[in-house]
């Protein structure tokens, strides 16, 4: 893979900041560093990024809080790192809004496939636009509106959207969608699928506690629609 | 029945037969007693009366009597005594006035002429009781006359008192039984109550309230009793809670240094796979070095996941993910590509076996023991998965409460399987152990030393165990056996709470 990405490392520890630097440049990235909240934030906004790298601790504002207010700004994608582990990290970081998550220590490797999965682009796939109701999912443009609005979904979100929607009525379970979207092994947790799916939720759905068009199928996993 | 018989041979049924087997004899003796007196005294006035007035009537008609008497004086004589009585003169003459019976008179007849003075006898006619007595007759200068008194008298008044005395002794020997028996009850109960209340209390502390406390009532025995109760309930609260307090004290710092040695490891972590690529164009020692780091950081860092996946499971805080049911083949399959494994093992892994599991966590164990097998056994290693029919009870730390009340009928095995040298006796029982060396000549093991323990906590936090064996050919078998349904309040079900 030779696209070059441009990661925003937001990182408080200089050791980790220096060590992550090295391997991620190593992989074939433009990395730019911050090691607090704020500076992160305010780097993001002269210049855009790809991708951010968040550690959830940090000094001043926390990563919970920079990643609320990355996602308020925009779709990049959101890559948090977690140091304990603990549920309690990772549920508010995906609520936060970030697109997947690391445990520290992460190996290169790992974390590399864990940025390209990320970017990834939706393939373009030859269907004309189609519409559920009021929504209307373009795979040629990788554009969704709803009630003639363009609706901003990031890349996680929008994958997920194309794979539910690809067969409306099909239900799908959250380690397909994990290796689909995520390109998780059979390891992987399902608790992103279901962030992601509420912040889909938020986003087309009327009434996001009557989902309409991502619909949970309890015990299985989601299907969309049929509308 | 068993429950009748343990209620029969409990302290308040024993109470009370022994309160009614005191009062039945001691007012059983002092019924008799006073019977017999009241008896004896009422009969002897009844006797002392009918012979003293035969005994006057005698001494005042027997100066009439011609001496030989003839028949004519003796009836005359004998009509002169009131009652029923009988005279007779030697074996030749007799008169009775009043009819007495003369074989009620049989046995006294016999003993009279023997001897002096009154002699008198009690029989029973027809059901009658009478009082038999007679005396033979001296003469003026002490010499037996030949004459002899005979006298019957009915004593059915006195033994009708007696009876009547009876029926009541007996009334009020079984009167005495109501109050003894309630006695009894009240006795029991103030016995019962405390000791129901320290069972009570007992069974509290044995269920882990060690706040349980009495109140201490009075000073008796049982009071003494009660506080030591609470003396040793105190003692063990202080125990305990000291040693819970070391625990978590321990366990925090285990979990503590673990994070902090997290932020320095992501570090070098992050930089291992360049020192490794880079290791290729350093000379000698700086290359043996750079590749040295870069293994170690891997290992430490591998252990310390460990070390804080183990901390966990001592805090309480791990919790199973269940995602609907997992085909345990196919994951167990998934575990073994994903390390490369496929190739070095013979498996038989059915399709179809389902059963609720945490992917992550059988992957764990999977995982650690396969990787046991392969680096402690020797090949052929065998991984098979099975349906069996019960999951075993799991030792006493188990997971309480992920698994229904009732013991999980149904359960999935995975064996994994060896034909290495097998567990010795020694190393057996500690195989599960944390850092156990099954070989203590080697410094440090290969792995990080919690697999096994790990694998286990996993497995019981499904409500399953881990059964570790020699196998009949040689070799040794780690069967991990998990319930096939778990309950479901463990799933998360955000979109549903939101």
């Amino acid at each position: 893979m030779c696209t070059v990405h441009k990661v925003l490392l937001i990182e408080d520890d200089a050791a980790v900041r220096d060590g992550l630097e090295v391997a991620l440049r190593r992989q074939g990235h433009e990395v730019r560093a911050a090691s607090t909240g704020e500076d992160g934030l305010a780097q993001l906004r002269s210049s855009p990024c790809d991708l951010v790298l968040l550690d959830l601790m940090l000094p001043g504002i926390d990563g919970f809080e920079v990643c609320r207010r990355i996602r308020a700004a925009g779709s990049v994608p959101i890559i948090m790192f977690t140091a304990r582990g603990d549920d309690l990290d990772v549920v508010g970081g995906l609520e936060a809004g970030a697109d997947d998550y690391v445990v520290k220590p992460v190996e290169p490797r790992v974390l590399d496939a864990r940025i390209r999965a990320v970017l990834r682009r939706a393939d373009r796939e030859p269907q004309e636009r189609r519409s559920h109701g009021d929504l209307v999912i373009d795979r040629a443009a990788l554009t969704v509106a709803k009630a003639g609005q363009p609706v901003a979904l990031t890349p996680t979100e929008l994958r997920t959207l194309l794979e539910l929607s690809r067969s409306p009525g099909r239900v799908l379970n959250r380690q397909q969608l994990l290796q689909a979207v995520w390109g998780h092994d059979h390891l992987g947790d399902s608790r992103l699928v279901d962030a992601c799916v509420q912040r889909l939720r938020a986003k087309i759905e009327d009434n996001p506690s009557a989902p309409v068009y991502v619909q949970t199928v309890r015990g299985f996993g989601y299907r969309f629609g049929p509308v | 029945m068993k429950g009748i018989l343990a209620w029969l041979g409990g302290l308040r049924p024993r109470l009370v037969v022994a309160f009614v087997l005191v009062a039945l004899a001691s007012s059983a003796v002092a019924g008799a007693v006073s019977y017999r007196v009241a008896r004896d005294a009422l009969l002897a006035d009844a006797q002392n009366t009918a012979m003293a007035r035969t005994l006057n009537e005698v001494n005042a008609a027997l100066p009439t009597l011609p001496y030989p008497p003839n028949q004519t004086a003796l009836d005359a004589f004998a009509r002169s005594l009131s009652g029923n009585v009988l005279v007779t003169y030697g074996d030749t003459l007799q008169a009775r006035s009043g009819g007495p019976a003369p074989d009620a008179l049989a046995g006294l007849r016999r003993d009279v002429p023997q001897h002096d003075g009154l002699r008198y006898q009690r029989v029973v006619v027809d059901g009658v009781p009478w009082l038999a007595y007679g005396s033979r007759i001296a003469t003026t200068d002490g010499r037996p006359s030949g004459l002899e008194v005979y006298g019957l008298a009915d004593l059915s008044g006195p033994q009708h008192s007696i009876d009547e005395l009876a029926r009541t002794t007996l009334q009020f020997t079984l009167l005495s039984l109501i109050p003894a028996i309630a006695l009894a009850l009240l006795a029991a109960r103030g016995v019962l109550r405390p000791v129901r209340g320290l069972r009570e209390a007992a069974r509290r502390l044995a269920a882990g309230e060690l706040d349980t406390r009495l109140r201490v009532r009075g000073s008796d025995e049982l009071a003494e009793l009660v506080s030591t109760f609470n003396d040793t309930a105190e003692a063990l609260e202080r125990n305990v809670n000291r040693l819970r307090r070391m625990e978590s004290d321990a366990r925090r710092f285990v979990a503590d240094v673990s994070h902090e040695l997290r932020t320095p490891l992501a570090a070098m972590v992050a930089v291992t796979d360049t020192l490794d690529e880079e290791a290729g164009g350093l000379s000698g020692d700086a290359a043996t070095a750079a590749r040295l780091i870069s293994s170690e950081t891997r290992k430490l860092a591998t252990l310390v996941e460990n070390l804080i996946e183990i901390s966990r499971f001592d805090a309480g805080g791990a919790e199973l993910r269940l995602d609907g049911p997992v085909d345990i083949g196919a994951a167990v399959s998934a575990t073994l590509a994903a390390r490369g494994w496929t190739d070095r093992i013979d498996t038989d892994l059915p399709q179809g076996i389902m059963a609720d599991v945490d992917r992550r966590r059988l992957d764990i164990i999977v995982a650690n023991l396969v990787g046991n097998a392969l680096s402690h056994g020797a090949p052929p290693v065998t991984v098979t998965a099975t349906r069996v029919r019960s999951v075993p009870e799991a030792t006493a730390e188990s997971a309480a409460g992920t698994v229904a009340a009732s013991r999980v009928a149904e359960g999935v095995a995975v064996t994994v399987a060896d034909r290495g040298p097998g567990l010795s006796p020694e190393v057996g029982p500690h195989v599960f152990d944390r850092f156990y060396k099954a070989d203590t000549a080697r410094g440090r093991s290969e792995g990080s030393g919690l697999g096994l323990a790990i694998a286990l906590e996993n497995a019981r936090l499904h409500g399953g165990v881990i059964e570790a064996c020699n196998r009949a050919g040689g070799g040794a078998e780690f069967r991990l056996i998990l319930p096939r349904y778990q309950q479901r309040h463990q799933q998360p079900a955000r979109e549903g709470a939101r």
